[in-house]
């Protein structure tokens, strides 16, 4: 087989310790769309990151048609045809569409900036490739599906041959994927290389040639897409079957430690984005949320763990009013709360182990037993959380940047289950952890469960909602469109419909509540 | 762990070296003598008690702004400010030291007291500026710094001013409150154990109480303080509250014990050289007196070497400047430490 790209033994090792990738080897046929699969965290990003130029290898050969290149920079990638559209979009939201697209590459008339052939310039560019856009609207005036057009548009001005798309379809709706696999192919009929990167199963069947999966940095197998079930792709990615079965014991809830009655809040831009939320957590049960990201429930989070202020309504939280609150009262109140985004919520990364784990109790009696804190307390609650929550390191004096994203959550995890909470918030907790470290906080979660404390899962992972939950909701648009009281009699495909809004159910206010 | 901050270490001796270097090439390239210059600024402090004692002199000032810049830094704020709590501690202290009639063991302390909370005064306000409505410090306190040398010499000019010197001089301070210089024929006085003293206490502070805790967690990741439910806002105000403290403190020291008279016409640059003094102690506070000798020792052997040659003291920034570059370029022997991390994560996998 033809191979326009291939990338062999690279390696990468973070500033930080973190080894991205080991001896990864990666190969590209030309004009075919190839699936990058595997876990958050398996180091497909890192990769791609390498061959866009943004991350020097410590390791590793990278031949482009057939000669070695050395990618110093995305300048040299750009030069040889590879483009990258990234997770975050790159664009400059104040300027318009054709702006954006001929940004470096500005066609000029005389001294000037030619708008007209950058407007025609993008126009057809857009109709080549079948991406409509419109070149004279600003970027920060439309949705996210256009900006990913964007995009792809900018990389193609750059005369990219081999396009890399990072994770394309996280942000976008279903009618969008549609649309965006229907240019892929076409950009692919045209002669286009295509480079995937996510870990939908689903869509890499529909949309990929050929997948390689990695694993925790390295490389685990390249297969052709047609004769490979999601079951085999999966089973490679996690190293085993996927549906992590977990023993989920019966419960018997108790009252209810967490209220929210309609809850709104409306964003800085007038947005509202959250819309008159309603629930309950009792004690003893896992509630848990889906729904795709960005459907408010970040926001919603925040509110109830003391980090953002309602516009409207009321939480009440271990029969405490917190609405409003700041997160000292709401912790005081006995809420643990599991962010979203460990490294700027949960840890200070060159804090020590201990800092980080004593972080919300570090002016407590019993870490202060005369005018100072007590180093021998501190360090004695260390290492026995250390021991029990089973985190991998050295010392607890190691500064927690130095440890695996799994074993940074462990510590995030430690500190909030330590303190004894009645009400668990946890925010995509296994969110690029590792699948031991995953089972371990699962584990966790449900013991505490067990224990009396209540638990609002609120995850993007239907595979985890759906096997930590007792009962299930679905947020869409900033409201809960669904409501499951018994978690395991609903299936996958009847949640994604409520979670893409196709379906709602009749939620009458507080309905939900028991 | 352990592999890094020896890294650090070697790393600001390195940094060192180089300036040094290029401040011999620099002096090779400008003077006649250039031998006997480089002899006179390396060796000069130590060639007499009296150039010792400048020395020592030289590095109480420091200590005490370098440790009250490094409280600010490591709540990851600015002080900018701390020469103008310096000197508005200097001028209360003066005031105290002019008007106040006590027995000598209380005078100094009330007039250390008083130069402090002048300083805490001074320090609060940006605090309290960017807590509440976020207005940077690094401006509201460099401003500062010109708001209160007006105030100061205002208050001396105009109600304390000696008339009756040919200079433009304060009333000198009462005998009581001196901080007497214990060891002629230098200068060295008792504020050298109030500087002791200060480091002691900012290393506690900082290191073992439940404040500096929450103060350096606001400093490493203000977002994570907030949600683990330390108030930053609070932490933000009372870092620079304190910062001005110990500056002020500072400042009143150094009046009670060299100068028993205020006669400074300018800012004395003593805030300033704080920022250099953190930064090559990397905000530690047991590091900030040794930080504070090495830049005395630099001042005082370019300040002999000026004297005694035909180099200018000026060449002495030149080596500052080099060593602070170096010492805060990330990127510098950034190279070296990624393969000492490299070799250890390949260790550990």
């Amino acid at each position: 087989m033809d191979v326009l790209l291939e990338m062999k033994g690279i390696e990468k090792i973070y500033p930080n310790g973190v080894v991205a990738n080991q001896g990864v080897d990666f190969s590209v046929a030309p004009g075919e769309i190839h699936a990058l699969v595997g876990e958050n965290g398996a180091g497909k990003t890192t990769l791609m990151k390498i061959l866009f130029g943004l991350e020097q290898p410590e390791g590793g050969t990278i031949t482009y048609k057939g000669k070695p290149l050395h990618i110093a920079s995305p300048h040299v990638a750009i030069a040889n045809g590879i483009g990258m559209v990234h997770q975050h979009f790159m664009l400059v939201p104040s300027l318009s569409i054709a702006e954006n697209v001929v940004l470096g590459l500005e066609p000029k008339r005389g001294l000037s900036f030619d708008w007209k052939t950058a407007v025609s310039q993008t126009e057809e560019l857009a109709a080549r490739y079948n991406l409509p856009v419109n070149p004279t609207a600003r970027v920060q005036d439309i949705p996210v599906g256009m900006r990913q057009k964007v995009e792809i548009l900018k990389a193609l001005m750059r005369g990219a041959e081999l396009l890399v798309l990072d994770e394309p379809t996280a942000v976008l709706t279903p009618q969008e994927t549609t649309e965006l696999f229907a240019a892929l192919k076409k950009l692919k009929s045209q002669g286009h290389t295509i480079i995937f990167i996510s870990h939908k199963l689903r869509e890499v069947k529909e949309i990929s040639d050929r997948v390689t999966v990695m694993r925790a940095g390295r490389l685990i197998g390249v297969t052709d897409t047609a004769t490979a079930t999601e079951r085999d792709i999966s089973r490679m990615m996690v190293g085993r079957d996927v549906v992590l079965h977990v023993d989920k014991p019966p419960t018997t809830p108790g009252d209810a430690v967490l209220r929210v009655e309609g809850v709104r809040y409306v964003a800085d831009t007038g947005k509202e984005v959250v819309k008159g939320v309603s629930f309950e957590v009792r004690a003893g049960e896992v509630l848990g949320i889906a729904g795709v990201e960005g459907n408010g429930q970040r926001e919603l989070v925040e509110i109830l763990t003391g980090l953002r202020k309602p516009s409207a309504g009321r939480v009440i939280a271990a029969g405490k009013n917190v609405t409003g609150k700041d997160c000292r009262a709401v912790r005081q109140a006995g809420v643990g709360h599991i962010p979203e985004d460990r490294m700027t919520h949960g840890v200070a990364g060159l804090g020590t182990i201990e800092e980080n784990l004593i972080a919300d109790r570090y002016d407590s009696k019993a870490l202060n037993p005369r005018f100072l804190l007590s180093l021998k307390s501190v360090s004695e609650l260390g290492k026995k959380l250390v021991k029990e929550f089973d985190i991998r390191t050295q010392s607890p004096k190691t500064p927690v940047k130095m440890l695996s994203g799994g074993n940074i959550q462990k510590v995030v995890v430690a500190r909030e289950f330590s303190a004894n909470p009645k009400l668990i918030v946890a925010n995509q907790p296994t969110r690029g952890v590792d699948v031991g470290a995953t089972e371990f906080i699962h584990k966790k979660l449900l013991e505490n469960c067990a224990e009396g404390a209540g638990v609002l899962l609120i995850s993007a992972d239907l595979n985890e909602v759906m096997s930590l939950s007792h009962r299930l909701a679905v947020m869409y648009g900033g409201e809960i469109v669904a409501v499951f009281p018994n978690a395991d009699e609903v299936t996958e495909e009847e949640l994604g419909l409520y979670m893409l809004g196709v379906k709602r159910m009749k939620l009458a206010a507080g309905s939900e509540a028991s | 762990m352990k592999k890094e901050h020896v890294f650090e270490v070697v790393r600001s001796l390195v940094a060192i070296l180089l300036a040094m270097l290029l401040g011999f090439i620099v002096t090779y390239l400008v003077s006649k003598q250039p031998g006997e210059a480089f002899q006179s600024f390396l060796t000069g402090p130590f060639t007499s008690p009296r150039r010792f004692g400048n020395l020592i002199e030289a590095a109480i000032p420091l200590t005490f702004t370098g440790l009250a810049v490094s409280m600010a830094f490591q709540a990851a704020q600015f002080n900018i400010g701390a020469e103008g709590q310096f000197f508005f501690g200097a001028t209360a202290a003066t005031i105290v030291g002019i008007t106040v009639p006590a027995p000598g063991w209380l005078h100094p302390i009330l007039a250390l007291a008083v130069g402090g909370v002048a300083g805490a005064f001074v320090g609060w306000i940006p605090g309290v500026l960017k807590a509440r409505w976020g207005a940077s410090e690094l401006v509201s306190s460099l401003m500062l710094n010109y708001v209160f040398f007006r105030v100061g010499m205002y208050l001396i000019n105009y109600h304390y001013r000696d008339t009756t010197a040919g200079a433009m001089v304060s009333l000198p301070l009462k005998e009581t409150s001196w901080l007497t210089q214990f060891l002629p024929p230098t200068r060295i006085h008792y504020g050298i154990f109030v500087a002791i003293l200060a480091v002691i206490f900012t290393y506690l502070f900082l290191y073992r109480s439940r404040w500096g805790y929450a103060l350096r967690m606001t400093g490493l990741n203000l977002p994570f303080a907030n949600y683990s439910g330390i108030n930053t806002t609070s932490v933000i105000t009372y870092s620079q509250v304190i910062s001005g403290v110990v500056a002020g403190i500072g400042g009143a020291v150094e009046m009670l014990g060299i100068y028993h008279r205020f006669q400074w016409l300018a800012l004395p640059g003593y805030g300033f050289d704080g920022i250099i003094v953190a930064i090559l102690a990397r905000n530690n506070p047991l590091g900030i007196p040794l930080a504070a000798l090495f830049l005395a020792y630099l001042r005082t052997g370019a300040d002999i070497m000026a004297r005694t040659t035909d180099v200018s003291a000026e060449m002495i920034t030149v080596i500052q400047a080099v060593m602070i570059l170096l010492v805060t370029a990330q990127a510098f022997l950034a190279g070296w430490k990624h393969r000492i991390v490299v070799k250890e994560a390949k260790q550990s996998v």
